[in-house]
């Protein structure tokens, strides 16, 4: 019972399982700190969840800072309640290089469902750590997910590589903008074209969100492929009474890139996916349930396409091969008689008498039974 | 391996004055701790539900609305039930000397007035967390 017993023991682990059984909010939110932190006992942890992968529908929420990301996530959380779903939340905010401290205000915003059972947030330091970042949300998303969470939904600031590896951790990621953001396509330098599987135009009552819009539909229609292949578009001069009504939409598609991509974007079952461009006013609640039906549409196409299945494989395909390297580097170089090899050699490769390539091959070669070992729980 | 110190600062009740949780919180953070802050107006049980899904080693509370008799004892006891009796629940604000006193024999604090330099909060918090959460990795 007491959630102090989490931190003795070697039955740490097993305690945090069984409450995690009891779906006690205490276990899994220590299970996420054990799989954050690489506590003692994670791959043990990792390993029992495992098996209970791939229920719920993650979904990523990116943008630039103040853009409503943790007010349109607050209006996705309650749609989803209202429909019965329980919803787990990731807030990823910022570390300081300089004091390697964090303020996580995302809570102040999801305040509306805060005292909901069926809503579990969390609010996620970057800890500076390259690369290691999006490996973290997902191993937290995993944990989520094997507690029967039915939507995970991971909120970053859309700056910086980091957080772009953190939306592809989703099946569907949510791109956030704001009227502000548009004066030029500044915004969607970064990566942010490329990501994202929806767009939201929020606090689209302000001057410039029309614009914004049809700023992202014509770069959205100017996609390789994006009309369709359409190739009417120097037909200069045809009089447009003297076509056919599809012959007059395609021409129209073809003049209009964005105009296409809209229409692309609003087909209820397409083989291939136009991210829609939506308009959103999160904090008066208007758009939200345009956003949702967007996300179940969505769903749907990574369903029925098989996307799904690719995107869940490479994530499967990725967490193995982080695994790997993982222990390759625990077992080499926290074995002793190893570390002290290496430095025996180094005269050899001050002298210019051994190249380090080789001496990495030499070196490999002689670990073959230190990386064959297997030491499941005494990994820390 | 040395994870950072979690903290959760909040300000429950109706006083609507959060310079000072603020401040706390920033001075923590600039410490290297990872704090999260939630806002004014928070209910107990809100407070213990968010210490709980945080997974904090510490919860901070400013009161200044003369209630923290009721408040932190109800903080206290809520984090209990949850499972959660190894958080450490301090705090501060206007709060007279033997009312500290009859907190932290309930297990609470220890408590800061004002005028606590942010240094000693920090010292004491990483004091506590060496001698109760070092042993865990």
């Amino acid at each position: 019972m007491s959630g102090a017993a989490y931190n003795t023991g070697h039955s740490t682990i097993d305690r945090v399982l069984a409450d995690f059984d009891a779906k006690k909010p205490a276990a899994l939110a220590r299970a996420v700190s054990i799989m954050e932190n690489h506590r003692a006992g994670f791959e043990k942890l990792a390993s029992a969840l495992h098996p209970r992968l791939g229920h719920a529908r993650r979904i990523g929420i990116t943008g630039p800072p103040g853009a409503g990301k943790s007010t349109i996530t607050t209006q996705l959380v309650r749609s989803w309640r209202e429909a019965g779903l329980t919803v787990g939340v990731i807030a990823v905010d910022p570390t300081s290089p300089f004091t390697g401290g964090a303020l996580l205000g995302d809570r102040i915003r999801m305040e509306e469902v805060a005292l909901d059972p069926g809503v579990f947030i969390r609010s996620m330091a970057t800890r500076g750590s390259l690369g290691g970042l999006a490996s973290a949300t997902r191993d937290v998303c995993d944990v989520l997910d094997a507690f029967g969470m039915d939507v995970i939904l991971i909120e970053t600031v859309g700056v910086g590589q980091s957080e772009l590896d953190v939306a592809r951790t989703a099946d569907t990621t949510l791109v956030v903008l704001v009227p502000e953001s548009g004066d030029s396509i500044q915004t969607l330098k970064a990566g942010v074209m490329e990501i994202a599987d929806i767009f939201t135009v929020n606090k689209a009552d302000r001057p410039g969100a029309d614009r914004l819009r049809n700023d992202l539909e014509l770069m959205l229609g100017l996609r390789p492929g994006a009309t369709g292949g359409h190739e009417a578009a120097g037909h200069h001069g045809v009089d447009l009474r003297s076509l056919a009504p599809e012959e007059k939409e395609a021409l129209r598609d073809a003049m209009n890139p964005a105009r296409a991509a809209r229409k692309a974007a609003s087909s209820e079952e397409p083989d291939r996916w136009t991210p829609p461009v939506l308009r959103t006013i999160a904090a008066q609640k208007e758009g939200i349930s345009d956003l949702i039906d967007a996300i179940t549409r969505h769903h749907g196409y990574l369903d029925r396409s098989g996307e799904l299945q690719a995107r869940r494989r490479e994530r499967m395909r990725e967490r193995v091969r982080e695994a790997v390297e993982l222990k390759v580097h625990q077992r080499l170089w926290k074995d002793e008689p190893t570390v002290q090899w290496l430095e025996d050699r180094l005269p050899e490769l001050e002298a210019g008498a051994l190249a380090p390539f080789h001496a990495a091959d030499a070196l490999l070669a002689r670990s073959g039974p230190l990386l064959t070992g297997t030491n499941m729980d005494a990994e820390s | 391996m040395s994870r950072p110190i979690r903290v959760l600062v909040a300000k429950p009740g109706l006083d609507g004055h959060d310079r000072g949780a603020k401040v706390v919180a920033a001075a923590l953070r600039d410490a290297g701790m990872e704090v999260i802050y939630t806002g004014l107006h928070q209910t107990p049980e809100m407070i213990a539900s968010a210490a709980v899904q945080e997974d904090v080693d510490v919860v901070g509370l400013s009161i200044l609305s003369g209630a923290h008799m009721t408040l932190f004892p109800r903080v206290h006891d809520l984090l209990v039930e949850a499972g959660r009796d190894d958080i450490l629940l301090t705090g501060g604000g206007i709060i007279p000397k033997e009312d500290m006193a009859a907190l932290e024999a309930r297990g609470i604090g220890k408590l800061f007035g004002p005028g606590t330099s942010t240094q000693d909060l920090v010292d004491f918090i990483r004091a506590w967390f060496a001698e109760h959460k070092a042993q865990e990795a």
